[in-house]
């Protein structure tokens, strides 16, 4: 049905699934852009996300970087925060409670820098009252394997996906690294490996320098790159995910408003995340999803899932010469 | 604590000296709740680019709902505020991070260098309206030269707190820093200090009132994405060796919670 169009005085239908999750709407938050929700109470209706994602867990505490671990870049910002965190016990004991009691999803972002330290984190939050979801964060170094990012390696990532799966009891959505030639190699992979979904992208890895003190402007050296800069990167490698898998893909890249959320509908996320934006606008999240259901009733649309995977791309075909022409592959 | 977003408009635009402006902004919400010391995030641009708001120092507030900025042309955020016209709107973020904690029953003896001095002005006229005779208080003003400080002495002088200035040519007041005529005076016995400025000048302040046993009290600044505990981009080590948040846990710290570089 979904394809009639909205009738007079109907409300169009935002909910989207993600796999055997329900959301009320495609909007969710990225991982280490919204704290543990609780930071945006008193400034935006957090009932209204679809899906809150928390900062990233580690097995144990982890302190982060030493400072600088900011600078702005043109449209965007490069970070290198070091994944600071309380560690998954005192998560579960000092900020699960609140967040259960939203009664939105919360879907959980982990880290880890060896295999056994995933499974042991997602050991401990199985059975968790609240937890909706985990997202595994594979932009980690593997320690064992010289610190080469589990996320840029097929296997490796394949093997992280299994791990996670294997002790997990609710749905485990894989956030992919854009740092790699192929992405599509490392979707399949993780898809092959049991991953319920696929959210994307992470940060491009960057750096600034500072020519007053010939120095790096940030401590750690290199950062990772998010904000509008980084949101036509993010686009193209969703649509070549969303062509190459049929688990859920979830958006992320500079989004800040509905328009932006769309178009990564568009090329094929069922859902999108909202990340650098909180900072700029913490009602961000809040605004895409009165825009996107500005959106559909405008379009007379009965569900905003006529839109997933909605590019048009027909009168290109007649074109597809190009080896840089999707259409042609 | 509440803090609010708001479209505040611009009421007064006053230039100082070549580089130092006042804005003067109509925001009765974020006006209504700060407290001394607190700042604020302004976006600079409309667009995408400058991306972040840049944190300042709440000047002074009204009860008309203003508050005031005071602040230095560094670079494109603050050149595109220093353009801002009146009846223009800013979108402005706050009253954020935690301000100084007025120990009133002491004599306060506040110290200012340079931009230091934008958030002391709200820190006098809270202190005084609060201990209603500050006669006793002190605040020392010190900049490079003297056309950064004279503008602004008409706006401290209505309290009755003694002002002393310092200025690195000697155009003003003492030839020196703030801190020399610290070092160089009888202060009230069992003060507090109040302090904001360069980091060296605070890494100064802190040693000198850690060596005369005096509670101290300063601002600080960090480089900030959110202003508001969000992004954990605004770490700053502390005297344990862990990372402070200087927008949550400060701006204002004692500065024997601090890590100073000397
Ligand atoms: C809590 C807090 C309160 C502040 N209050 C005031 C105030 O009342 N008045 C005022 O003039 N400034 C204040 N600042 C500093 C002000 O935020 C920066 O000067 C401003 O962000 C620079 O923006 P820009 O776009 O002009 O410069 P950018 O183009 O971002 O940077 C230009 C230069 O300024 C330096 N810079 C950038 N940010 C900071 C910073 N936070 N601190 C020091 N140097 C920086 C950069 O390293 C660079 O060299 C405060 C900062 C903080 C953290
Ligand atoms: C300050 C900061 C911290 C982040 N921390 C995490 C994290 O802990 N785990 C993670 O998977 N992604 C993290 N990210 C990446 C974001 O979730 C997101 O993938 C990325 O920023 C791109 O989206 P954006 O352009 O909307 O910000 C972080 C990003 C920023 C800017
Ligand atoms: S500036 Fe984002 S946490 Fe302090």
């Amino acid at each position: 049905m979904e394809n009639v169009s909205l009738q007079e005085g109907q409300v169009p239908d935002l909910r989207v699934n993600i796999g055997s999750l329900e959301l009320a709407n495609p909007v969710m938050t990225a991982s280490g852009t919204f704290g543990y929700a609780r930071e945006f109470e008193n400034l935006m209706n957090l009932h209204r996300l679809g899906a809150v994602i928390v900062k990233g867990i580690s097995l144990h505490p982890r302190a982060g970087n030493p400072p600088q671990r900011i600078m702005e870049t043109a449209c965007g910002m490069l970070n290198a925060i070091g994944l600071q965190n309380v560690g998954v016990d005192r998560f579960i004991t000092e900020k699960m409670n609140y967040l259960a009691g939203l009664n939105i999803p919360v879907i959980v972002n982990i880290l880890g820098d060896s295999l056994a330290e995933y499974e042991e984190i997602t050991k401990r939050l199985a059975g968790v009252p609240g937890v909706a979801g985990i997202e595994v964060n594979i932009s980690c170094p593997n320690v064992k394997k010289g610190g080469v990012a589990f996320g840029t390696d097929p296997a490796m990532a394949a093997a992280v996906t299994a791990a996670v799966k294997n002790k997990a009891d609710v749905p485990v959505m894989v956030k992919l690294s854009p740092n790699v030639t192929d992405i599509t190699l490392i979707a399949r992979a993780v898809e092959q490996a049991g991953a319920d979904s696929i959210s994307l992208i992470n940060t491009l890895i960057g750096m600034g320098i500072d020519l007053k003190t010939r120095r790096p402007v940030l401590a750690n050296v290199i950062g990772g790159l998010s904000g509008p800069a980084i949101k036509p990167v993010a686009l193209r490698m969703v649509f070549e995910v969303a062509r190459v898998v049929s688990i859920p893909v979830i958006g992320i890249g500079g989004i800040e408003s509905a328009e932006d959320a769309l178009e990564f509908m568009l090329a094929g996320a069922t859902a999108v995340q909202i990340g650098t934006a909180n900072f700029v606008n913490p009602r961000a999240s809040e605004d895409v999803v009165d825009g996107i259901s500005a959106y559909a009733a405008n379009e007379k649309l009965t569900s905003i899932r006529s839109i997933i995977g909605g590019l048009r791309l027909d009168s290109l075909k007649d074109h597809a010469t190009s080896s840089h022409n999707p259409v042609a592959k | 604590m509440s803090q609010y977003q708001e479209n505040a408009t611009v009421t007064h635009v006053e230039q100082f000296t070549a580089t130092n402006y006042r804005l003067t902004l109509d925001c009765p919400a974020v006006a209504g709740s700060a407290r001394p010391g607190q700042f604020v995030m302004i976006r600079t641009g409309r667009g995408k680019d400058p991306l972040l708001r840049r944190p300042f120092s709440i000047h002074q507030t009204s009860r008309d709902g203003t508050i005031q900025i005071y602040f230095k042309v560094v670079g494109r955020g603050t050149d595109i505020l220093a353009h801002v016209k009146k009846q223009e709107t800013l979108s402005i973020f706050g009253p954020l991070g935690r301000g100084y904690r007025l120990n009133t029953g002491t004599p306060s003896v506040i110290v200012g260098g340079g931009l230091g001095i934008a958030p002391l002005l709200f820190l006098v006229q809270e202190n005084c309206r609060v201990k209603k005779d500050c006669t006793e208080d002190l605040i020392v003003l010190g900049a490079r030269e003297r056309i950064e400080i004279e503008p602004l002495l008409d706006d401290f002088r209505p309290f009755g707190i003694r002002i002393m200035t310092a200025t690195d040519d000697g155009s003003l007041g003492h030839h020196g820093f703030a801190l020399g005529i610290l070092e160089s005076m009888q202060l009230p016995s069992g003060c507090t200090v109040y302090g904001c400025g360069p980091e060296p000048m605070l890494a100064g302040l802190s040693s000198f009132c850690a060596s005369r046993g005096l509670p101290c009290q300063v601002s600080v600044e960090s480089v900030m994405a959110c202003g508001m505990g969000a992004c954990l981009g605004c770490s700053r080590p502390d005297s344990k060796g862990n990372y402070t948040h200087v927008c949550l846990n400060g701006p204002v710290y004692n500065a024997e919670d601090l890590q100073w570089k000397m």
